[in-house]
This record gives structure tokens, C-alpha cells and sequence, in this order.
């Protein structure tokens, strides 16, 4: 179980403090597809990042009674000048797992071949999403941690991170945000949105994916 | 499943947990800066101490050429040795610190990589490659006679580790203040090198007047060196020092250090 309540975030800027999130309260039990819509700069990210620890809230609790990922997401979580093996080995050590039995995961998974041992800043944004989720696949976790990377990379790479998490990890807690409510729709049993700092549940993703829609209107 | 034993879950972990996670943290971190910093190209990771080690031969050399006056009778490739290496470890590990969260941001978005871990690494890197270089540049010099071991190694060694306790204190307070403010960074490097002249690296504080002498003891760096120095040469030279006021100082500093750090922490955002 991963409990919010009443969480706020609030950054400074050159005008005073701006509040990003407001008053967020949220349950997500074990095994739960939660998806969060919302447009570029609702503050999604920010969620997902006060969500995994890796950032702390200014107000309310956050409290984790399962294991849960770092945010997977493109970017982020790397080392621009190591190579993607040292990344691995990196992460490996941070999380206390073996490196050795992964490294042929990963060498299959992200099909990167000798780019492997190349530093990551020389690759492309598609090869970082590969090792980005093949890397993030090496730790197993009880809730995994979305943010959009999936929702990237050719239609192979996709098929390959639905086997990983959508057959093999069916049973895990999954947190996804995206702006793309296709995607939320076709993966997740229960959704929510996030406007103008505040998060809005629904009963169902077809209730969320409506109400989306309204507020993207033109 | 991540072993339930190093409370990888959310929830706070126990304090023995919490140990063992900082130090596979520290560990990771530190593997990975020398890594970043010095790459497998040549020499690789032997710059960590080869590098401090030119700097003090260098220094040692300069002195022993311009018969440096020091106001003893010691041997100046001994005096050079341990001044020289006193000032790389207290003044490397700010110089390391300052502005080093900013390019490990990115290593932030896993949840047990904190700012104080990321200073940390850096500061053991540094402690370590000072006392290395320190401790083979005084072995290779005593093999061939130019200078001799210390008359007090257990001296010489918690002297060492005082200077240390200042340098790492300043490094974690001044690292997570210049999160916060640039003008650390700005004014660290004047402040930095004007200090050397005054550190005591330079002179021995018998030979300055008595009233320089009170004056000069408030740096908590001079009584350091001075006890390391007395540790080396014993009965040859007077040394003059405070070592439970270095003690407070430190203290306090590691004091302000964690308070920093507590701060800054909650204002990080990964990225």
C-alpha cells in the first residue's frame, strides 16, 4: 500500500512560491493499475517523483508499506558520461541485487550490442528508453513507477515492455501518468487527473478519460 | 524480491537497515566517482593519489631549491612533506564538495541516494587519496634517507585524522550550503588560498612572536599540523596546540554540516 494524504509541493520562483500540487490524497493497494492524465506541466512528474521518495513533499505524508520503483522515465536516473553496463552496475549496487546473472537481460532486452559499452550521453533517445526499462526490470519491485517511457520507442520495444510488465508483472502495483489517455485506458483499471495542482478520482478510466477530454478542449 | 532485511520498502528503516543501505549507497557512489573522474584511460584510479603526490613533490621541491626559511633546524623535505599534505587534506575535500550536487542530480531519482551520501563519497575519495599520497611519499623519502619516520606514528595518525574530521566537517557544511547560494563557490576559492599562508603548513607556530601565536591558534587547521608535526620531529621542535579546542570546532561544524544538509535535502529536485 502506498497512502498520501494531504501532500503539497510548492517551488520557488523568481515571483514568489508557486504551489505545483495541492492537497493530494490517494491510496494505491498492491496489484492496482493507477493511471494519472494530465497535460504537459500539470505536474505529473513531480507526483510520480514525490510518489517514488526520490523528492520530498513540502506538506502532507507519504507513507510506502511495499517496495517501490525509481520513476522510469527517458532521461533521469543516469550518468550521462558512464556507459550503460556501468549504469547497470551502478544501480545494481545501490539496490543491493547481483549484477552479474542481469547483464545478459539487459545486453537482450535493450538490443543495444556494443553501444552497451558506450557512454550513455551517445545515445539516442530511443536507446536510452530501451535501457532505461531494460535496467529498471533488473530490481524487482512491488510497484512499479511510469512516466511515460513506454509510451515512446517503435512498436517492437513497446511489445517487448508489455510482456515484462503486463504479462510477467500482471500482479504488481503499477503507477503510470501520461498525457495520453489511449494508453491509460488500454492498461490501467482505475484512473484519475490531475488540473491545476489538484488530483481528481474517478470511478472508472472511461469516467477520467471523459472528463480529460473536456478539459482539453481548444 | 529486494530483500525485506535492508528495508528497501518505503517505510522508515531501522537504524542497523538504514546503515546498510548508506553504505552500499556510499559505496556505489564512490565506485562510480572514480569512475567519472578518472576513467580507465592510463593510470586510471593511481591519479587519485598520484595527483596530490605531485603537488606535495612539487611543493617540496620549490622549498628545498629557495631554502624556504622555516625558523628550524628540520630537515625541509620532511617539513614540506607533512605541511604540504596537511593542506591538500583539509582544503581538497570543500574543493570537491562545492557544486558537486548539481551533475549528480540525475542519481537522485533513486529514493536512497541522498545529498548527504553524495558528499560523503566525495569526501572519502578525497581523505583517501590524501592520506595515501601522504603515506607513500613519507615512506619512499624515509627509504632513501632524505627524510626519517615519525618518532610518534599514533601522534602523527590522530593529528591526521583531526585535520581530516576539520576538512570533512567544512566540505559537508560548505557542499550543501552552495546548493543553496553561489557565493560559496565564489568565495571559497580566495578564502582557500589566502588560508594556506596562515595554515601552519609553512612555519612552525614557536616562531612567531607570542601574541601571532594566540592569534594564529583560533584556525583550527594550524593545531592540527602543529600535532602531526610533533608526532614527526618529538622533542625537536615545540609544538603549539588546542586539541580539544580543535575538537569543538569540529563538532560544531559537523553540527552545521548535518543541519545544511538537512535543509538543502528537502529542497532537491532530481533531474
Amino acid at each position: 500500500m502506498i497512502s498520501l494524504s494531504g501532500v503539497g509541493k510548492t517551488y520557488g520562483t523568481r515571483l514568489g512560491p508557486r504551489a505545483v500540487l495541492r492537497d493530494i490524497n490517494l491510496q494505491i493497494p498492491g496489484g492496482q493499475h493507477l493511471g494519472i492524465l494530465g497535460r504537459n506541466g500539470a505536474g505529473k512528474s513531480t507526483l510520480i517523483r514525490l510518489i517514488s521518495g526520490a523528492e520530498l513533499p513540502t506538506s502532507g505524508e507519504i507513507r510506502r508499506t511495499m517496495s517501490v520503483s525509481w520513476p522510469l522515465a527517458f532521461g533521469g536516473a543516469f550518468q550521462g558520461a558512464l556507459t550503460g553496463l556501468d549504469n547497470l552496475r551502478f544501480i545494481c549496487r545501490v539496490y543491493g541485487a547481483d549484477p552479474r546473472d542481469k547483464i545478459g537481460f539487459v545486453e537482450e532486452f535493450s538490443e543495444l550490442g556494443l553501444y552497451l559499452r558506450e557512454p550513455v550521453r551517445s545515445y539516442s533517445a530511443g536507446m536510452q528508453a530501451r535501457l532505461a526499462f531494460a535496467i529498471s526490470m533488473i530490481v524487482e519491485f512491488d510497484c512499479f513507477l511510469i512516466d511515460e517511457v513506454v509510451a515512446v520507442g517503435d512498436a517492437r520495444f513497446q511489445r517487448k515492455c508489455h510482456v515484462e510488465l503486463f504479462e510477467k508483472r500482471k500482479n504488481r502495483a503499477m503507477i503510470f501518468v501520461s498525457h495520453d489517455s489511449g494508453y491509460i485506458r488500454e492498461h490501467c483499471d482505475t484512473a484519475a487527473v490531475l488540473l491545476d495542482g489538484e488530483l481528481i478520482h474517478f470511478d472508472n478510466v472511461d469516467e477520467a478519460q471523459d472528463f480529460y477530454a473536456r478539459t482539453q478542449a481548444v | 524480491m529486494v530483500d525485506p532485511d535492508v528495508g528497501d520498502v518505503g517505510a522508515a528503516p531501522s537504524l542497523s537497515a538504514a546503515w546498510a543501505i548508506q553504505r552500499r549507497v556510499v559505496w556505489a557512489l564512490l565506485l562510480r566517482e572514480i569512475l567519472t573522474r578518472f576513467g580507465r584511460h592510463n593510470i586510471g584510479f593511481l591519479w587519485l593519489f598520484v595527483e596530490p603526490m605531485l603537488f606535495t613533490l612539487g611543493v617540496t621541491a620549490l622549498w628545498t631549491m629557495s631554502g624556504s626559511v622555516h625558523g628550524t633546524t628540520l630537515p625541509i623535505v620532511a617539513f614540506a612533506v607533512t605541511g604540504y599534505s596537511s593542506v591538500l587534506l583539509w582544503r581538497n575535500m570543500p574543493g570537491r564538495c562545492i557544486g558537486s550536487i548539481e551533475p549528480n542530480l540525475s542519481l537522485m531519482y533513486h529514493r536512497n541516494v541522498r545529498v548527504v551520501d553524495i558528499l560523503l563519497a566525495r569526501v572519502l575519495l578525497e581523505a583517501g587519496g590524501a592520506t595515501i599520497s601522504f603515506v607513500v611519499l613519507t615512506l619512499a623519502f624515509s627509504s632513501i634517507g632524505w627524510m626519517e619516520l615519525p618518532e610518534d606514528v599514533l601522534e602523527v595518525a590522530f593529528g591526521w585524522f583531526m585535520l581530516a574530521w576539520f576538512g570533512m566537517s567544512l566540505a559537508l557544511f560548505l557542499g550543501a550550503l552552495a546548493e543553496r547560494s553561489e557565493l560559496v563557490d565564489k568565495l571559497w576559492h580566495p578564502s582557500a588560498y589566502l588560508l594556506f599562508p596562515l595554515s601552519g603548513a609553512a612555519f612552525l607556530v614557536d616562531i612567531l612572536p607570542q601574541k601571532a601565536q594566540n592569534i594564529i591558534l583560533y584556525l583550527p587547521m594550524v593545531n592540527g599540523v602543529e600535532y602531526v608535526r610533533e608526532g614527526f620531529f618529538g622533542s625537536r621542535i615545540v609544538a603549539h596546540y588546542d586539541m580539544a579546542y580543535m575538537a569543538l570546532v569540529c563538532t560544531v561544524l559537523t553540527l552545521l554540516a548535518l543541519a545544511e544538509i538537512r535543509k538543502t535535502s528537502a529542497l532537491i529536485t532530481p533531474g
